[in-house]
């Protein structure tokens, strides 16, 4: 295993990692919006403001940990997805900072308008949304390198039917993580009105998950052969990965073990996610970067994989001790506890 | 757009990004320390006041804080948005502290959760105050790692150009540069100063609102007290960084003390305005240059003449050292006449003007810390990285920058407004009498 493998990896586990955190947190001011909206408020609120309080601030971390970190990897990106993501990426910024900071002054501060719960959920869809086209961008054949640098063509993107599944995947997947999350831990919390109700959504949004990925395939068959030719070299890691979504609706189909079916749920998007990006390899833009012509020098890759070490040393504690506090502490989960500042 | 407009606007963005992140930054640094010498002396002394006034800033830490981290986001991903080319070469060298500073940063966010929801969860309060010093550790770490990326900036090393590759790198060369240590040093203190005196202005202005309450008093003296050991240390090593810029940046130095002919025995230039190239309606103090620069009354200090025209940084610099140096010298004394003054029992530092004075402290000390940030950037023009890479090379090609600078001013605006309100309803809501009796009866509910 050679310096860029070790990068990639490290970095494709914070941008999985971002996935699956940011979508529960999404998807829950998803949830949360719609059902105040539908005047359901009390069956779900409570259960979602109490995990996400403790935790908001971390999800955010996991996004600049992969950006800085691609940044130290692969400098080039810098220059090449710098350029070209000037606008998709500040509007992201900008719905992110909104949301993060809305959130903490309507939870701290007392702002509780049904306005900003909805604005809240809204931009929860919009993030995913504007993020996503990062991934659509990689695929080629939106930038072009002119005299003054790389250029991205937006009328290309806009039409492109890629861009738009990939939008779709990234809301269905949002939606579906989420909610098997929440089932779970509505579950723990001994919340049986918000148990069913995130169990239906969880039912709802399986399907169109799953319909989104595979059409995405399918686009990939015209828009860049190579990289589907090398999707479908790895059908066996899909078909595991299929035979784990098969596992998570059954068991929340049959009201059993929610826990498992939500390690399946990660089980599955962890396998779809590692043979996407085996077969994106070596392209970190195609057909213009790759992980080797961006790489960075040795000693640098050295000292980042060191820091990434002891840094893990620090947190993977930390990170126990707080799920050991909020998200496995029973009597936190089930509302007896408050102990808020 | 041309080029020069990329460059022009992404300035702009660049600068109101990091001036308004910097206000947030500032506090998110400063304020933690303050919360565990509040709490600490709370149990100490077994005083509910200063258990309930780390409580409160702990409150206000968080929105802060929430700020804090978005704008933070936003300058992270502006640098690789901005000045593409720069962070090519920045990613080469001086990576590591950037990654590090996440990590200092993570260890904070998670340690705050748990800070935040765990007050009365403990019976021994000093394990709940054990949880705060990972966030203090974390918030001051992150300002370090990337001071150490600004000090790298003034003073790059830890590699070799050859023919335009970068070769010979060490990132630990590259972060122990000679700016480090007095950037490093100068950028914490003067953050745990600003808190203080923004919490300081805070807790005068309540007591100038009518409220008797020996709450604000006790958080009026501690904040001073802390205020004064930090104002003094920053000037302390302040004058370091004369001596550092003396060696390394020499024109940085002139240009902020409008030091145009290299001499011997250089008089320090306070105030003034410059009319055709001539200082005029300064204060000059003669010798102090030198000594500020080498130590010494006679030392040689390098003058504007020494560098071609286009190295020379904007002489506009020298209001914002004036600035700069002003309010910490002011609120030294300030801080001073106030503790001895209630030491002594004097009656002018009891008066309603003392208290403004105070209270305009805190605004002014946010003031210092702007006016800091844009000599020191400022100052490094026309550079991005010194001697290696100018400002106008470093910039994107990107055609809209100006509308990605309308919008981001638009949502610091939002921020701005939306932070101010929310605190003030914070405590506007709830006040220190209310809430100590609440807490009051909660106890003895407990008791019976």
């Amino acid at each position: 295993m050679n310096l860029e493998i070790i990068g990639i990896t490290v970095l494709g586990m914070f941008l999985f990692g971002y996935i699956i955190i940011a979508s529960i947190d999404f998807g829950a001011g998803f949830f949360n919006a719609y059902s105040t909206v539908r005047g359901k408020q009390h069956i779900l609120t409570k259960i979602i403001q109490r995990y996400l309080s403790p935790v908001w601030e971390v999800t955010n971390v996991f996004l600049v940990f992969f950006f800085v970190g691609m940044v130290g990897f692969f400098p080039k990106t810098a220059y090449y997805y710098g350029t070209v993501l000037l606008v998709p990426a500040s509007i992201a910024i900008i719905l992110l900072a909104i949301r993060g900071s809305y959130y903490a002054f309507t939870t701290y501060g007392g702002l509780k308008h049904k306005r900003y719960v909805v604005l809240y959920g809204l931009s929860g869809l919009l993030i995913p949304a504007s993020l996503s086209i990062v991934l659509t961008i990689s695929e080629g054949g939106f930038v072009t390198i002119e005299d003054s640098g790389p250029v991205l063509d937006y009328w290309v993107l806009f039409t492109s039917p890629l861009s738009w599944s990939i939008v779709v995947l990234s809301l269905t997947a949002v939606l579906y993580i989420s909610a098997v999350f929440l089932t779970w831990y509505a579950h723990q919390a001994k919340d049986e009105a918000a148990t069913n109700l995130m169990r239906k959504y969880a039912l709802i949004w399986a399907a169109p998950a799953i319909i989104a990925a595979a059409g995405i395939i399918i686009e990939l068959r015209i828009h860049n052969p190579e990289h589907y030719q090398r999707l479908i070299d790895l059908w066996w890691l899909f078909a595991l990965s299929v035979a784990f979504f098969i596992g998570t609706v059954y068991f929340v189909w049959k009201r059993h073990s929610y826990w498992l079916a939500f390690w399946l749920l990660i089980g599955q998007f962890s396998l779809a996610f590692l043979a996407y990006g085996i077969s994106h390899y070596p392209y970190l833009l195609y057909p213009y970067l790759s992980i080797y012509d961006s790489f960075t020098n040795e000693t640098m890759a050295a000292a980042l994989i060191i820091a990434f070490i002891a840094g893990l040393g620090l947190l993977l504690p930390s990170l126990y001790l707080l799920l050991k506090l909020f998200l496995f502490n029973k009597e936190y989960v089930q509302g007896k506890r408050n102990d808020h500042v | 757009m041309g080029n020069e407009e990329a460059v022009f606007f992404s300035r702009i963005l660049t600068e109101l990004t990091l001036s308004f992140h910097i206000i947030y930054a500032t506090i998110g640094v400063g304020i933690p320390l303050m919360i565990m010498i509040a709490q600490w002396v709370g149990i100490k002394k077994q005083d509910e006041h200063y258990i309930l006034l780390a409580r409160r800033w702990t409150r206000g830490f968080v929105i802060t804080v929430a700020v804090g981290v978005v704008t933070g986001t936003a300058i992270g991903l502006q640098l690789s948005l901005l000045w593409p080319n720069f962070m090519v070469l920045a990613g080469n060298v001086i990576a590591l502290p950037l990654f590090m500073e996440t990590f200092a940063f993570f260890f904070e966010a998670i340690f705050l959760g748990i800070y935040l929801y765990t007050w009365d969860r403990f019976e021994n309060q000093r394990k709940h105050l054990l949880l705060l010093i990972p966030v203090a550790v974390g918030a001051s770490f992150s300002a370090v790692f990337i001071t150490i990326v600004n000090a790298f900036m003034n003073a790059p090393q830890g590699f070799d150009l050859a023919g335009g590759q970068l070769v010979n790198v060490s990132p630990i060369v590259a972060m122990f540069n000679p700016a480090m240590p007095t950037k490093v040093a100068h950028v914490l203190v003067t953050a745990y100063m600003t808190s203080a005196f923004v919490l300081a202005a805070v807790g005068a202005f309540r007591i100038l609102k009518g409220s008797n309450h020996p709450y604000h008093k006790k958080a009026l003296f501690l904040t001073m007290k802390i205020g004064l050991i930090f104002s003094i240390t920053s000037a302390v090593i302040g004058d370091f960084s004369g001596k550092y810029l003396a060696k390394y940046q020499p024109e940085k130095l002139a240009a902020a003390e409008w030091h145009f002919e290299t001499e011997e025995g250089a008089p320090l230039i306070l105030y003034g305005v410059l009319e055709n190239g001539e200082v005029k309606y300064a204060l000059k103090i003669p010798f102090a240059l030198s000594i500020l620069a080498h130590s010494a009354p006679n030392a040689e200090v390098i003058g504007l003449d020494q560098f071609p025209e286009d190295e020379v940084p904007p002489l506009y610099i020298h209001y914002l050292f004036d600035v700069m140096v002003t309010i910490g010298m002011w609120m030294t004394l300030l801080s001073l006449v106030y503790l001895v003054g209630t030491w002594k029992k004097w009656r002018f530092t009891a008066s309603r003007w003392f208290h403004w004075l105070i209270v305009l402290g805190g605004p002014l000390s946010v003031l210092a810390i702007e006016a800091g940030w844009w000599l020191d950037e400022v100052g490094r023009q026309p550079w991005i990285l010194r001697g290696i890479m100018r400002t106008k090379e470093a910039a994107t090609t990107s055609g809209q920058v100006d509308l990605m600078l309308l919008l981001f001013a638009g949502l610091y605006l939002i921020l701005g407004i939306g932070s101010i309100v929310v605190l003030m309803r914070m405590f506007r809501k709830n006040t220190v009498e209310q809430e100590l009796s609440d807490r009051a009866a909660e106890r003895s509910g407990e008791v019976l």
